[in-house]
């Protein structure tokens, strides 16, 4: 009797999880389509001047769409190398006083709230970039000088972001590989290196393919740390432009936005929402791949 | 159960002692909240007119919530707030909605940049260059050879709003920044060189510079004058006419135009409507 009611409250919690995600999927869907049809596809995805509250009202976020892109690509690609040979050194080559100091630091990392990175980008990495602007552009009359808050600061911002995850879940996963890989491999006659990249890495495959997905969804949904860093017009994603993501863009103007333009960014929403699907699907088909080669 | 008799027995005797309020004022029978969003330009006149309210009627408190006059006008139209905030003229759309537009005060714009910018005076097509982005170098204008970086307001901003019009740039505009509140223009044109914003004449106090422009400064005394022509009106906007509102709001009213409410508004920069 007992057994039977604890399957039944087991059975409805998972059940609370899907409902909840079919909700989500549902609500996203139809509220995004409306609009899609008044203003017209194209429109929508492939203009490039939006524009709400103008007497001809503009709705393009192609710009939006590739800053979302290719920020959250450009953050990835910075940040793994990074997160995985720090993963690698936290696991394999660290004694054992240096791993726990860096462990400790990198969860701690992996805690902070978001907002407080936004706080370091203002402080820390504005003034910075600014300076690295004025350098670069300094007798350039048609660039217009973002002060700091641009692309590369918001890309800074999110890698920073997706590194104490990155590292985290990819050192979990290399702890995991059996000790006997590694030893079999120095027995043959590998050196450390030789063992930790041929070896070890290729098993630990998996769990760096979920970290990656993680830092992927991380950089791809954040909103308050870059909406302070990226300056917050619309521009095309070049380093040094004041941009804004799908993200930074519903959260600017949701609160004042009403009829037509209220339904555009429940339209971003659904972009946003798809994409992450996409990002999802096509890593967890990588990871499949990986499995049926091996 | 004797420990749950405990817990159950204090907890009824704090939610007695919750009974006990002190109702020592003259004016006791208003009590309760009013609610108020919207502009982040009138946060200093509102939370001045807040605190001299509540001594004068204890018992009711003002909420007052900063988020932009365009958020604060929707709020006050869908009847999430008592009071919504805006620092510009409605919107014939707006008022439409039967929202009723009582101005309150006056207000300048001043713009702004670091103390440390040699220019001091722009003329008003100097201005327009600027933002639309014809002028792209201080050292153009007489200042050192460091660009202009353009920093503005978010596009429901009231000050954007009042600032664009005025100026007839309304959808010409190139900004490199665009910041959600009053405060943040001021911190963002104070560390960043060159930069170049506009906020509410009463938040200066010295951590930024205020430009003259047509070789009139910006004060109290040249807006009143007329002769500083970047000006626009502080409106607490209700759902229906002030006579339609609760008791509280009424009282709100009528403490903010009575000649006490008049100085509280003249004494944090800003100038009445008679």
């Amino acid at each position: 009797m007992i057994e039977k009611g604890a399957a039944a409250i087991f059975v409805g919690c998972a059940l609370l999880s899907i409902i909840a995600v079919v909700a989500i999927t549902a609500y996203m869907i139809i509220a995004g389509t409306p609009a899609l049809k008044q203003v017209g596809i194209t429109d929508i995805l492939f203009g490039t001047i939006w524009s709400p509250s103008s007497a001809n009202p503009q709705f393009g976020i192609l710009y939006v769409i590739l800053t979302s892109i290719i920020g959250t690509a450009l953050a990835v690609l910075l940040g793994v190398p990074v997160g995985l040979l720090s993963a690698v050194f936290l696991s394999e080559i660290a004694s054992e006083k240096w791993r726990k100091i860096l462990k400790s630091a990198v969860e701690l990392l992996a805690g902070i709230p978001s907002v407080i990175y936004g706080l370091l980008g203002i402080i820390l990495i504005c003034p910075a970039v600014y300076q690295i602007e004025l350098a670069i552009y300094k007798n350039d009359p048609t660039h217009q000088f973002t002060g700091g808050a641009n692309f590369i600061s918001a890309v800074l911002v999110l890698t920073l972001m997706i590194l104490p995850t990155l590292i985290n879940i990819t050192e979990t996963s290399l702890k995991s590989v059996p000790m006997h890989y590694r030893t079999s491999s120095l027995a043959l006659g590998a050196t450390k290196i030789q063992t930790i990249f041929k070896v070890v890495i290729p098993t630990a495959k998996k769990g760096i393919m979920s970290a990656v997905v993680l830092g992927v969804g991380r950089a791809i949904g954040e909103t308050m740390a870059i909406l302070s860093v990226a300056g917050n017009s619309i521009n095309l994603p070049l380093p040094f432009a004041s941009v804004r993501f799908l993200t930074t863009a519903i959260a600017s103007e949701m609160s004042y936005s009403e009829g037509l333009h209220r339904q555009v960014l429940f339209t971003i929403g659904l972009v946003l929402f798809v994409f992450i699907m996409i990002v999802n699907l096509v890593l967890s088909h990588m990871m499949k791949q990986g499995e049926n080669n091996e | 159960m004797k420990k749950i008799g405990k817990i159950v027995l204090s907890a009824l005797c704090c939610l007695g002692l919750a009974g006990c309020g002190n109702s020592n004022s003259d004016e006791a029978e208003l009590s309760g909240k009013i609610s108020m969003n919207g502009s982040t330009s009138m946060e200093k006149v509102v939370n001045a007119l807040a605190e001299a309210f509540n001594e004068k009627y204890p018992g009711v408190t003002v909420e007052p919530q900063f988020t932009g006059s365009g958020s604060g006008i929707e709020a006050v139209t869908k009847g999430t707030t008592d009071i919504g905030n805006s620092s510009r003229n409605l919107k014939d759309s707006e008022k439409a909605n039967g929202i009723e537009e009582n101005i309150i005060a006056i207000d300048g714009i001043a713009v702004i940049v670091g103390n440390d910018n040699s220019v001091s005076d722009l003329t008003k097509q100097q201005l327009i260059d600027i933002y639309t982005g014809k002028i792209t170098n201080w050292k153009d204008l007489g200042g050192a050879d460091q660009p202009i970086v353009v920093i503005g307001r978010e596009a429901a901003s009231g000050t954007r709003g009042a600032f664009e019009e005025l100026l007839e740039i309304a959808d010409a505009c190139k900004y490199a920044q665009e910041i959600d509140s009053t405060g943040g223009v001021v911190a963002k044109v104070q560390e960043t060189q060159g930069a170049i914003g506009y906020v509410s004449l009463d938040v200066l106090n010295g951590q930024v510079k205020a430009l003259k422009l047509d070789g009139v400064e910006a004060t109290e005394a040249n807006i009143k004058a007329d002769t500083y022509f970047l000006k626009r009106p502080f409106v607490m906007a209700t759902k229906g006419s002030i006579a339609e509102q609760n008791e509280n709001v009424k009282a709100f009213f009528e403490f903010v135009q009575s000649d006490e409410g008049k100085e509280i508004i003249k004494s944090v920069g800003l100038i009445t409507v008679d």
